[in-house]
């Protein structure tokens, strides 16, 4: 036996010596890993967001620090909002945020992307914040969302609670949340909830329009 | 949480809008964040070297000197920086820590020097990334086991023992370090002698002697000569017996020396002997005993207390078992799986020594360990190339674990090697040591003698050209004195002290003394050298045994007589002399003199109580620097 491996051993050197095109794909994973991505222009980016250039210049920065190649995959998306909610398991919604971000579908976000979905949530007016809101919510952005695609959602949101909870996360509280939601916002009972439907329920409601305001200085 | 995360946080919490039409209940406030938001350069002058960073790079790790406020009491409103007197060199990996979030370990920088300056920037050094974490453990590990050994070295086996220690601790010690006393370097060399005896004894038993008158076959010397051989043999076990049985006695705890390896070696090796005694002298019985005798040969193995060669092999070959036993494994299986070849190979054939597997394993082990000694050959083709396969392998399987075991040992080697070296470098050391705090004390003294001996006036007369740090320990040693109403001096008028007291005073014990004594002596009288010596050596030596920094406290009387001028130590002596003569002056103070003395040296200071002269390092030391005070106190 151990001659055998000793012969196997011997054996495979050879065909390396035979074999000089075997080194051309590991060349080429090389290439694709340099893939970089510069943004816009520091102006344009200011007529595109309501951000001041000295916060536009501290995001970059922060942003070009964690992702060198200036793009964001889903995969790093993932763990990096997984790691606010160690207690559960956070990948699920931040696929669905992901896809909110990634408003040109091309599988990664990149610093404009990034800013100008920041630039919506921080600066934004109440109405625009709702439409991103609602954008979220709409899985397949086709404009209404339905029961399934709400559920989604809320399970995912459900999950980063993790099991540790108190009270225990019951397995019908997603779909006992995602009723009253309807309920509230789905206004002619069609089982699927619109845009206009959306905005103005939140505007009715008091509560969610106080909250809006909250996150107004996180930058 | 990594820098990373922290740079996310504010776009996870922008994120949180998707939350707030869903949300059962209504929302906490937020923290209101009252630092100034708007990022500014900080600059770091380190030694010198200027950096710049961002003050977020910084504030990402809050709990760290340079994330925290406590960068603020390095701050130099002059240059508006701040300003660490540290290396920069180091402060460029703490930097990058800060900036990538990943803590680099400098291969070629010193691990203590590195742990250092981590400490100072508050920064745990768990954090290492993991492509110098390997790095920096290995290091770390080899430096604590270095200065472990270098403790070891320190306590020293050589340094004697508490004299309040009971005979069987000084017994015990005797046995493990020969070299402490010269009763136990005897009792060593001899047991060798005897082992060296009853080996040889055993050896040569088994050579055949010329026969005796009236016999034609040769016989065996140990028949022969049974009763010479019998003779030395109970000689031999009982020397051993009696140091095994002294050893079980001194033994501090005697279940853990009884499971030792070298106490088992020592039973084995006396058992035989004891067990001929009690059995008779029977036939089947004698058979079994005549195997017991083998064990015998265990003796030698009591040599490897004498020789630490032999020790380390020991030791080597038990720190590689886990190479030892894949070896083993590994050859195992080979051997079965070659002479499972070699016997089906060679079954056909007429006359074949491969009579079945086990009688193959022979075989093969004699083929792969090359030997070769060519009493079973295959005779087959196949037979034949199998077992050419099978020394190939042989080669390899054994040639693989030999240099783990090889380069174990060399590491084992040389840290003993480097234990010796220390060992002998400690005297010089030390010796180094004390000429350096020895010029301190000197120079303290120097200093009272030019400002004059007593209570004059507190100003600086005629001081030589001493830097302000010696001004103001010298004032320190001095505020000292007075406190305890003490004076220090140095060995050699201490000693002179002593001399002239023991001469004279002991007349005048019976005049009633004022003593104004440290607190630890209660004796009274002038000097009652014996006793009060002996209470300081027992307390130096606790004091040694506890803390090895004490400072050593040694017994003088200082005489203190207010009608008589401030006079230098020489004139001081003189006054003793004429002190002596009238016993009528009251005003004695025993004191009690501290003379601060570097660590490991404290053993040194006391002089030797116990009668043996201790060989080794420290008597050396003794001989060389304190030769007149060993004289002197032997005298008394």
């Amino acid at each position: 036996m151990l001659s055998l491996s000793l012969l196997l051993g011997v054996n495979t050197p050879l065909p390396h010596l035979f074999s000089l095109c075997k080194d051309d794909s590991s060349d080429s994973d090389l290439e694709l890993s340099t893939v970089r991505h510069q943004p816009e222009g520091l102006d344009q980016l200011q007529a595109q967001t309501k951000f001041t250039r000295k916060e536009l210049q501290s995001l970059y920065r922060g942003f070009k620090n964690e992702c060198p190649s200036g793009l964001v995959d889903e995969e790093t998306f993932k763990t990096i909002y997984s790691q606010f909610f160690p207690q559960g398991d956070a990948t699920t919604y931040a696929h669905f945020l992901f896809n909110a971000f990634d408003t040109d579908r091309n599988g990664s976000i990149r610093f404009e992307d990034f800013v100008i979905g920041l630039s919506v949530l921080l600066r934004g007016s109440i109405t625009e914040k709702l439409n991103w809101a609602f954008n979220l919510y709409d899985i397949n952005k086709d404009g209404y969302v339905t029961k399934e695609e709400m559920l989604a959602i809320m399970q995912s949101i459900y999950d980063m609670m993790g099991r540790y909870t108190y009270p225990c996360v019951r397995d019908e509280a997603p779909s006992e949340h995602v009723d009253k939601f309807f309920q509230k916002m789905d206004k002619n009972r069609d089982g699927v909830v619109t845009i206009e439907e959306f905005i103005e329920t939140c505007q009715k409601d008091e509560n969610i329009m106080n909250s809006m305001q909250l996150f107004e200085n996180v930058i | 949480m990594a820098a990373g995360v922290a740079t996310w946080l504010p776009f996870a919490r922008a994120a949180a809008v998707g939350w707030l039409p869903l949300a059962k209940k209504t929302m906490p406030k937020p923290p209101v964040d009252k630092s100034s938001r708007s990022d500014e350069i900080l600059y770091v002058n380190v030694s010198g070297v200027r950096f710049q960073t961002w003050k977020n790079t910084l504030d990402r790790y809050p709990d760290t000197l340079l994330g925290s406020s406590e960068k603020e009491f390095f701050y130099n409103e002059d240059t508006q920086e701040f300003f660490f007197d540290r290396d920069p060199e180091m402060f460029r990996h703490i930097l990058n820590f800060y900036r990538t979030g990943k803590l680099h370990y400098p291969r070629h920088e010193c691990i203590q020097a590195f742990d250092e300056e981590l400490a100072f920037y508050g920064i745990v050094p768990e954090i290492i990334g993991d492509c110098c974490m390997e790095e920096y453990r290995d290091r770390k590990k080899e430096n604590q086991e270095r200065l472990a050994e270098d403790t070891e070295a320190n306590e020293g086996m050589d340094a004697p023992l508490p004299p309040d220690s009971t005979s069987r601790e000084r017994l015990w010690r005797a046995f493990e370090n020969p070299h402490t006393s010269t009763m136990a370097l005897v009792f060593y060399y001899v047991t060798g002698f005897f082992i060296a005896v009853s080996v040889i004894a055993n050896v040569v038993e088994t050579v055949p002697c010329r026969p005796p008158k009236g016999s034609v076959n040769d016989l065996p010397c140990g028949e022969k000569f049974g009763l010479a051989f019998f003779c030395m043999d109970t000689a031999c076990v009982l020397i051993f017996t009696f140091e095994y049985l002294m050893r079980l006695f001194a033994a501090p705890s005697r279940c853990k020396f009884m499971r030792s390896v070298m106490s088992v070696i020592d039973v084995v090796a006396i058992m035989p002997y004891y067990i001929g005694l009690v059995m008779p002298e029977n036939e089947d019985v004698s058979g079994a005993f005549v195997t017991l005798r083998v064990f015998r040969v265990f003796r030698i193995f009591k040599f490897s207390r004498h020789s630490q060669g032999l020790r380390i092999l020991g030791y080597t070959l038990k720190s590689c078992a886990s190479e030892l036993g894949f070896l083993l494994f590994s050859l195992t299986m080979a051997i079965i799986i070659f002479a499972t070849v070699m016997f089906y190979a060679e079954k056909g054939t007429k006359g074949s020594t491969f009579t079945s597997i086990p009688a193959s394993f022979w075989y093969t082990i004699v083929t792969m360990t090359t030997l070769g000694y060519g009493d079973m050959v295959p005779n087959t083709i196949a037979g034949k190339i199998f077992g050419s396969i099978c020394s190939l392998s042989g080669v390899l399987v054994i040639a693989l674990p030999v240099p783990v075991i090889v380069s174990n040992f060399s590491r084992i080697y040389h840290q003993n090697q480097r234990a010796d070296k220390m060992r002998a470098q400690q005297k010089v050391r030390m010796a180094r040591i004390r000429m350096a705090k020895k010029g301190t004390t000197n120079a303290f003294l120097q200093y009272k003698e030019d400002r004059g001996i007593g209570d004059g006036d507190s100003t600086a007369l005629c001081v030589k050209n001493k830097s302000a740090f010696e001004h103001q320990h010298h004032h320190l040693l001095h505020c000292l004195e007075k406190t305890t109403n003490h004076e220090f001096t140095d060995e050699i008028n201490y000693s002179e002290l002593c001399m002239t007291e023991s001469v004279g005073f002991r007349t005048s014990r019976s005049t009633s003394l004022s003593s104004h004594q440290g607190a630890q002596n209660n004796s009274t009288g002038c000097c009652p050298r014996r006793a009060r010596r002996r209470a300081a050596m027992r307390l130096a030596n606790s004091t040694v045994s506890v803390s090895r920094g004490s400072v050593q406290e040694l017994d003088t009387l200082h005489f203190k007589t207010t009608s008589i001028p401030p006079q230098t130590r020489s004139s001081l002596n003189a006054q003793c002399v004429n002190l002596k003569l009238n016993c009528g002056n009251p005003d004695y103070t025993a004191a009690i003199i501290s003379i601060p003395t570097p660590p490991s040296n404290t053993p040194d200071e006391s002089p030797p109580l116990s009668p043996v002269p201790i060989p080794g390092i420290l008597r050396n030391t003794r001989a060389t620097a304190y030769t007149h005070d060993t004289v002197k106190v032997s005298s008394l």
